[in-house]
């Protein structure tokens, strides 16, 4: 027992003992939930191991999450403290990767934009999947008019380029936090609703649907309880691969002056306002976007690996 | 005679590598095959059968290797050859047939090209002499209008039409050794039937060596010399097939065969016996005996050490230390220990209907192909799945419903469950309509009507392990009050045969058999008056057919349960039901009282499936009777009766053009037929 814990157990009033230890039932079925979650991480280790490339990802990206968890303890300056006696400078001691067009410390505003990049990539590809899933599944599993009108309209989302799709909302919006994730999860809706459509229009002709019909179910039950579960290989995999995609976007609105208003750290903001002084100071830029590179590519390389991996030995 | 053997395989073991560890799929497998011998090898699914083919032409997937043994093509080995040199061979003279005829022809070419290909490219044929020797061929297999078959693309040819297609292109260059995995597992009876002809008949024409592989121990009997029987990786039996039929030696030989529905015995005459217990997983086999966990004659001396595969009598090989004992021992020894209880008198069963099915029509909308139909200037197209059927199903009792794929079966179980909406027509469930869909029926109607599915990999939600998926029907129904239902659950899962343990596995994690009772239980929690079964044994090996069929049986005496079962396989039927109705192209062509369906009179489609059926027993001269041509579509059925394409009793235009009328057999037996009476009683299958 640590300290912290006995002076807490002192400085709590004594109370009567109370039954702690739950119904037998209910801590077999605990101790089932956590088993067999276990016994599912043990198996994606294996997986992930089993793969090369996989692994070489996963390195990756875990050291940019690392570095954006860790981003106060490993930086000493803050991102946004500017030093208009050093602008420019490149790599010292002081300043690891240098600093930019307005002093600022090169390696902070990574560290920072990294914190940046992981949280608003997952949430907007979050988003991008509830709205994908959303028009997806009914359009799958009814079919007909439902289905037709849906794609349709799908379609002529998806006959935009994606840039422009981007440009168009942000322009009508404004650039903010939000708008950048509500824009890249527009854009990245139709692509998650066709692959979603896909796997349920196969998975509603199964036996075990029909079985769920015969129980009486509704559709909204059959189509969340039955069909979405099954979906989800594919749809991880694709969630990984879209987190990369949308790291790249983030980067490149940034780099449109579309993305997150300064002087917010951004990857993408680091490139577009670096690039006008990359004669007299290639770092910002350089930094950058070797960021993104290896974030991007180490996400896809994760979930190629992935994927090859388990369907290996099917 | 001395003569080198086209195919000896000696000492063959194959691993396939996985994640974790080496699985060794066969082992110690030895066999020889001589110009125009047929040695068929049999066992239940992962038993390494289709390793060992694989093995032989060298097909064995990037992780498969073979790890000891010799395999040589007249004398010479066939292994560490070159890639080149092995595809000259498997082109010239060893030629392989697999199951699906669909997935073995290019769909982007015609027939001729893909049929002359391999002559142009392994002999360097001239294309004309290449396309005349593919009609030839196309010819030999006896394709009815070989000519314009050889201008269409597979998928306009029916199963047994593009079989045909796929034994010709075998043969074309005239192999010495052919290999056929499974070649009529995919096909109808009726198109089974006639490929086992003519591969019977190839085989005495041009001397091939044939090597079979199959499931199904009536196909084997019907096309084989000699039988190996496969379990887990070694053979535990080789024998010539008559030895084998009528003295098997190894307990699990005799097992696979008493675990077969004969098509010959009445409802309750006979229990099958199947073989408890699974094929061990190659990676942890007994020590002993492979098969001593599931032997019923199992002695201390079994689990000692692995038996050597011994020839007991002249040219009869086993695997079994206790073999000796059984010689001379004729079939009878094995109905040892069987009991022979008769089934309860099923006259004594209440007369009261439960299901009564009037003209009912289920029609499926044809997608329109043009714009003036989309806008609904053409007459709307139907596929009549299911046309114009009328039956009924007493309570307690077992319908039976066989034909053809294709005949309509299915759908009208579908419509019958509401998960199809009927075009036209009644249905009465319990002395209610249920004629509306599914989602406009009562909870307490779709409770009382359940069905089995036949998929066992589709049946149950992957995502949910077992006990979830059957409490989901528990609460939904309200069968059993909530705090009662793991409880519930578990006595379901003891009721087919599984233990309570089985509650949090996953369905990956069970046999294609377990889960089929997992799927039975699910229909039977809510208590349902009635349960259909469509095609539950189909996907299961025979050893595990027999079980899930004693099983339904054994819920219907204990709930008096009325059942429904669909099946292709007349034995089963014969085996399961009280009433058979035998539908073609969405009619009913034959209906009444079980025994009356499988004695003659017969309606001559009904004939033709009897004839067709594989018996086990390599002394009974098969019967002649074969339909030739295709399944017509459902889109436009033949006028009159719509079995005239097909009849081997056309009588010209009566038949084409007025509906046949019903005659009337007594006692519920109808035959829908132009023939009279006295000719249908001529007919014999």
């Amino acid at each position: 027992m640590s300290t912290a814990s006995f002076q807490e157990d002192i400085a709590r009033p004594k109370q009567p003992p109370q039954p702690v230890a739950p119904l037998p039932e209910q801590l077999g079925a605990a101790r089932r939930f956590f088993a067999g979650l276990w016994k599912r991480v043990r198996d994606l280790i294996e997986i992930i191991t089993a793969s090369p490339t996989a692994v070489v990802g996963l390195i990756m990206v875990l050291f940019w999450v690392f570095v954006a968890v860790f981003a106060p303890l490993i930086t000493t300056y803050s991102p946004l403290e500017q030093d208009y006696k050093a602008i420019n400078q490149p790599p010292s001691a002081a300043h690891i990767l240098g600093t930019d067009q307005l002093g600022r410390d090169v390696w902070s505003r990574l560290a920072y934009g990294a914190r940046t990049i992981l949280t608003l990539g997952p949430a907007s590809v979050l988003v991008a999947f509830l709205l994908g899933i959303a028009l997806g599944l009914p359009s799958g599993y009814y079919g007909g008019a439902i289905d037709e009108t849906v794609m349709r309209i799908l379609d002529a989302l998806m006959a935009f380029p994606t840039i422009l799709l981007y440009m168009i909302i942000i322009s009508a919006v404004g650039p903010s936090h939000f708008n950048v994730v509500i824009a890249i999860a527009i854009g990245g809706a139709p692509g998650i609703a066709r692959l979603v459509r896909a796997l349920t229009m196969d998975i509603r002709t199964r036996e075990y649907v029909a079985a769920a019909k015969l129980r009486g179910d509704s559709d909204f039950t059959i189509m969340v309880r039955e069909i979405l579960p099954n979906c989800r290989g594919p749809l991880i995999v694709d969630f990984l691969m879209r987190i990369g995609y949308a790291a790249f976007y983030i980067g490149t609105l940034g780099f449109l002056g579309l993305g997150l208003p300064p002087p917010t750290p951004d990857w993408g903001g680091m490139v577009q306002q670096g690039h006008n002084h990359m004669m007299a100071n290639v770092w910002p830029v350089l930094s950058a976007t070797l960021a993104i590179i290896t974030l991007v590519i180490g996400l896809n390389m994760f979930a190629d690996g992935v994927r090859e991996e388990s369907m290996r030995y099917q | 005679m001395e003569q080198t053997p086209v195919l000896k395989v000696d000492g063959l073991a194959v691993a396939y590598k996985t994640r974790k560890r080496d699985i060794h799929a066969v082992r110690d497998v030895s066999f020889e095959i001589y110009s125009g011998e047929n040695l068929g090898l049999v066992g239940e699914s992962g038993c390494g059968k289709s390793t060992v083919a694989y093995s032989i032409v060298n097909f064995l997937g990037p992780n498969g290797r073979i790890v000891r043994g010799n395999i040589l093509f007249k004398g010479e080995p066939l292994h560490n050859r070159s890639e080149k040199e092995l595809r000259r061979l498997r082109g010239a003279d060893i030629s392989m047939v697999y199951q699906e005829p669909m997935s073995a022809l290019n769909p982007s070419m015609r027939i001729q090209d893909q049929l002359a290909e391999s002559l142009i490219t392994h002999r360097g044929m001239p294309r004309s002499e290449a396309y005349g020797k593919s009609l030839q061929a196309l010819k030999d297999v006896y394709m009815p209008d070989a000519e314009a078959v050889m201008l269409r693309y597979p998928h306009q040819l029916s199963g047994g039409q593009q079989q045909r297609v796929v034994i010709a292109m075998a043969l074309l260059n005239n192999p010495s050794l052919l290999i056929m995995d499974e070649p009529t597992t995919a096909l109808d009876v009726t198109v089974e039937a006639a490929v086992l002809d003519l591969i019977a008949e190839l085989k005495e024409r041009y001397q091939t060596a044939t090597l079979y592989i199959s499931h199904n121990l009536g196909v084997v009997a019907r096309v084989s010399d000699k039988v190996g029987v496969m379990y887990a990786g070694e053979i535990v039996e080789l024998a010539s097939t008559r030895s084998i039929y009528q003295s098997p030696l190894h307990p699990y030989t005799m097992g696979l065969m008493r675990c077969l529905p004969d098509v010959d015995a009445p409802k309750g005459t006979r229990q099958l016996l199947p073989i408890e217990g699974r094929v061990p997983s190659p990676a942890n086999l007994p020590s002993g005996c492979i098969f001593a966990p599931r032997c019923p004659h199992v002695i201390a001396e079994c689990s000692a050490q692995r038996p050597k595969l011994i020839e007991l009598t002249t040219g009869h090989h086993v695997r079994c230390i206790r073999a000796g004992e059984w010689i001379g021992k004729d079939m009878v020894w094995l109905d040892q220990g069987v009991s022979t209880e008769p089934c309860p008198d099923r006259d004594e069963a209440s007369p009261e209907k439960t299901l009564v099915v009037q003209n009912a029509r289920v029609y499926y909308p044809v997608p329109f192909k043009t714009v003036a139909g989309l806008f609904g200037l053409e007459k709307r197209q139907y596929v009549r799945a299911a046309d114009d059927i009328s039956l009924q199903v007493k309570r307690g009792r077992t319908l039976g419903i066989v034909g053809e794929s294709g005949c309509g079966k299915s759908t009208l179980a579908k419509a019958i469950v509401g998960l199809e909406p009927l075009y036209d027509g009644k249905i009465e469930f319990l002395n209610m309509d249920i004629s509306s869909p599914l989602n406009k029926r009562k909870l307490n109607v779709i409770r009382e009507l359940q069905m089995v599915f036949q998929d066992p990999n589709g049946t149950l939600n992957p995502s949910y392990c077992v006990g979830d998926q059957i409490a989901a029907s528990l609460r939904r129904f309200h069968t059993v009050p909530p705090d009662q239902v793991q409880g519930e659950v578990e006595q379901l899962l003891r009721s087919v045969k599984l233990d309570e343990s089985y509650y949090y596995r996953l369905p990956r994690q069970l046999s294609g058999g377990e889960k089929q009772r997992v799927g039975i239980a699910r229909a039977i929690a809510s208590n349902p008056a009635m349960v259909i079964c469509d095609e539950p044994v189909s996907a299961l090996d025979v050893s595990v057919q027999a079980a899930v069929l004693n099983l339904l049986l054994e819920i219907q005496k204990t709930h008096n349960t009325t059942m429904i079962l669909i099946s292709h396989d007349l034995s089963s039927v014969r085996f399961f039901s009280d009433d058979v109705a035998v539908m073609y192209l969405g009619r009913v062509v034959e209906i009444g009282p079980c025994e009356a369906i499988y004695m003659p009179p017969n309606h001559p489609y009904t004939a033709a499936l009897l004839a067709a059926v594989p018996r086990p027993d390599p002394d009974l001269e098969p019967s002649r009777v074969r339909l030739t041509g295709r399944v017509p579509s459902a889109v436009n059925p033949p006028s009159g009766c719509r079995f005239h394409t097909r009849c081997p009793f056309y009588m010209g235009d009566i038949c084409k053009e007025q509906e046949p009328p019903e005659r009337d057999f007594g006692g519920g037996h109808k035959i829908y037929c132009h023939l009279s009476q006295e000719e249908l009683e001529q007919i014999k299958p």
